[in-house]
């Protein structure tokens, strides 16, 4: 589903965020990237969905290459790509309900369709009796939650989430992960990056390292292995 | 391979959902064409629904631009003024022209040709030439002024009439004033040489000088409203492009996000194209306002003036045709203004 094959990226600044990544994701794999801050984690998940390109080496998602995506393309490619921030990013001009539907706008989908996919998706969450409220007025842990739901609402194939349990108790975080252990039991390739080494070793899935743009660990962690 | 839901139906979480009674293969071929070349990236929504979903966002981003601009109802009123007085400038002045037109139109402006007759032209050849003049499709009127008609004006008007008197003879020939029909202006020149060839006539003096300086002023007129015109034009542009600059600054976060779930720059331009439009479309109502307005102000003096030269002249009010053009000119700037914002500031705007 998504192979990094030598990725190297060099800001312009002249750093090396990433050098000679390569890394392969089957679909319908959840896992976990770890690292320091600055290793390069935000870099991989920034290439990965198109807002960066890579300086060196190639990146394939679903077959497609992205180095070779047009400006134009972009869009259309982000429309298969759910992404979860860790300030979630939500927009408080507006109701849950057309936060969550902004995907479905964008991509002009008729009005009948986003009611039904909006509340199908914020019920997952848990959240659908929230729909007609402004997002501000939520909690933490309720904003992630539909920051989640917008990132599955399109239904996409590959969800990313950079530090989605950044600003959240243990308890939140665990039920946050458990949603996203719930969109990948039904197929959805997931990759999540996150410094809560005690919640990714509970999880007891695959396990990816960075260090100084370096791939250090690559497999699912015994015990303590994969954090140096 | 690919997002293609169809081929792993039971791995991908939309298929049962996405794929209701319909396979890929009829889908039209053509809609997702330049996606597809790609690779495995498709759209997900029938293209149907997709013309649907764009209609139908063009209508919300238009009603939403009208409750925006609506919802500042001071600063977007300030700015429609701001350009409705760019534009009532530019609209009075072309309004005053045509009303400057139509009153001297009104006045005996008319070109005349003065034919003054060969002195041994005989009575009998002249009335004959009358009469044939008279035929022509060019000439309105012929006026005969014989000589002793034209002495005795001349006494009258100049006060010489002792001098002129005292000379033997009468020095002054007859004359023939000619009116060219309505709309011949064109034709005057080879009118004037078609009389100055007849045996009769001595010379022939076209009275194009008022006519000419009229032209003139009026073309003078027009150029300097057009002139000011495209000058304010210009500024109403500007107008807008800082009004929409400033719309893009204040959804900026919104603009993020819109690009990081997948929308095109078109579907981010939409609401501030609109917006401009909408900016443009209440200038132009405004400025329409304002012109008949000051017509309504002017037309009391103005038609108290033309009382008094004896003239029932009113002051043409801006009609409809005027309403319809300030708007469409005003939404079309707009439209300009907010275009070369958004392609200005909208590509600054990426996720980093």
């Amino acid at each position: 589903m998504i192979t990094f094959d030598n990725v190297n990226k060099r800001y312009e600044s002249g750093q090396d965020a990433l050098v000679r990544v390569s890394l392969e994701l089957d679909r319908g794999e959840l896992v976990f990237l770890t690292g320091h801050s600055g290793a390069g984690k935000s870099t991989l998940l920034k290439l990965l969905t198109a807002i960066e390109r890579p300086t060196r080496g190639s990146i394939l998602v679903a077959g497609q290459n992205l180095n070779r995506l047009r400006n134009s393309q972009v869009p259309y490619y982000r429309r298969n790509v759910g992404i979860v921030f860790q300030n979630h990013q939500l927009l408080f001009d507006r109701s849950v309900f057309d936060n969550v539907a902004l995907p479905l706008a964008v991509a002009g989908c008729n009005r009948r369709e986003v009611g039904r996919r909006v509340r199908a998706a914020l019920d997952k969450v848990g959240l659908l009796h929230k729909e007609r409220q402004n997002p501000i007025v939520l909690s933490g842990g309720e904003q992630q939650r539909v920051g989640i739901a917008r990132a599955v609402v399109n239904k996409p194939a590959i969800l990313v989430a950079d530090e989605p349990t950044g600003n959240l108790d243990p308890q939140l975080s665990a039920e946050i992960m458990q949603l996203f252990a719930d969109f990948n039991a039904v197929g959805v390739t997931v990759m999540i990056a996150s410094h809560d080494l005690e919640l990714i070793a509970r999880q007891k899935r695959r396990v990816l390292t960075l260090q100084a743009g370096q791939l250090i660990y690559d497999g699912i962690p015994s015990r303590e292995a994969a954090y140096p | 391979m690919g997002f293609r839901a169809v081929k792993q139906p039971t791995r991908n979480p939309g298929a049962a959902v996405r794929n209701q009674g319909r396979t890929p293969a009829r889908q039209p071929a053509g809609a997702d064409s330049r996606v597809r070349a790609a690779g495995a990236v498709t759209a997900r929504t029938r293209t149907g629904d997709r013309l649907r979903g764009w209609t139908g966002h063009h209508r919300e981003m238009a009603a939403e631009a009208l409750r925006r601009f609506f919802a500042a109802p001071m600063a977007s009123g300030m700015t429609a003024l701001v350009i409705a007085i760019a534009l009532a400038l530019p609209a009075a002045l072309q309004l005053g022209l045509v009303n400057f037109q139509r009153a001297v139109a009104g006045w005996d402006g008319q070109p005349q040709i003065s034919v003054f007759l060969s002195k041994d032209a005989r009575e009998s050849a002249v009335t004959s030439y009358v009469d044939d003049l008279g035929e022509d499709p060019r000439v309105a009127a012929v006026t005969y002024i014989s000589p002793e008609q034209a002495l005795e004006e001349f006494q009258q008007s100049s006060g010489l009439g002792d001098a002129l008197a005292g000379l033997g003879s009468n020095p002054l020939p007859a004359v023939l004033l000619v009116r060219p029909a309505d709309g011949v202006t064109g034709e005057l020149e080879s009118l004037a040489a078609a009389l100055r060839e007849s045996a009769l006539t001595d010379a022939v003096v076209l009275d194009m000088a008022w006519v000419e300086r009229l032209a003139r002023l009026t073309e003078l007129g027009q150029r300097l409203s057009l002139g000011l015109g495209v000058l304010l034009a210009l500024g109403v542009i500007l107008v807008v492009v800082n009004t929409i600059r400033l719309h893009i600054e204040s959804r900026r976060e919104e603009i993020l996000v819109v690009k990081l779930v997948g929308g095109t720059d078109a579907f981010v331009r939409r609401p501030f194209l609109y917006s401009g439009l909408c900016y443009g479309l209440f200038g132009g109502l405004l400025a329409w306002m304002l012109v008949t307005l000051g017509v309504a102000l002017l037309s009391g003096p103005v038609a108290g003036l033309a009382s008094s030269y004896g003239s029932g002249y009113r002051l043409e009010a801006p009609g409809l045709s005027y309403l319809l053009a300030l708007t469409c000119g005003a939404a079309l700037l707009g439209l300009t203004g907010a275009w070369l914002a958004v392609a200005r500031h909208i590509r600054a705007i990426e996720p980093t």
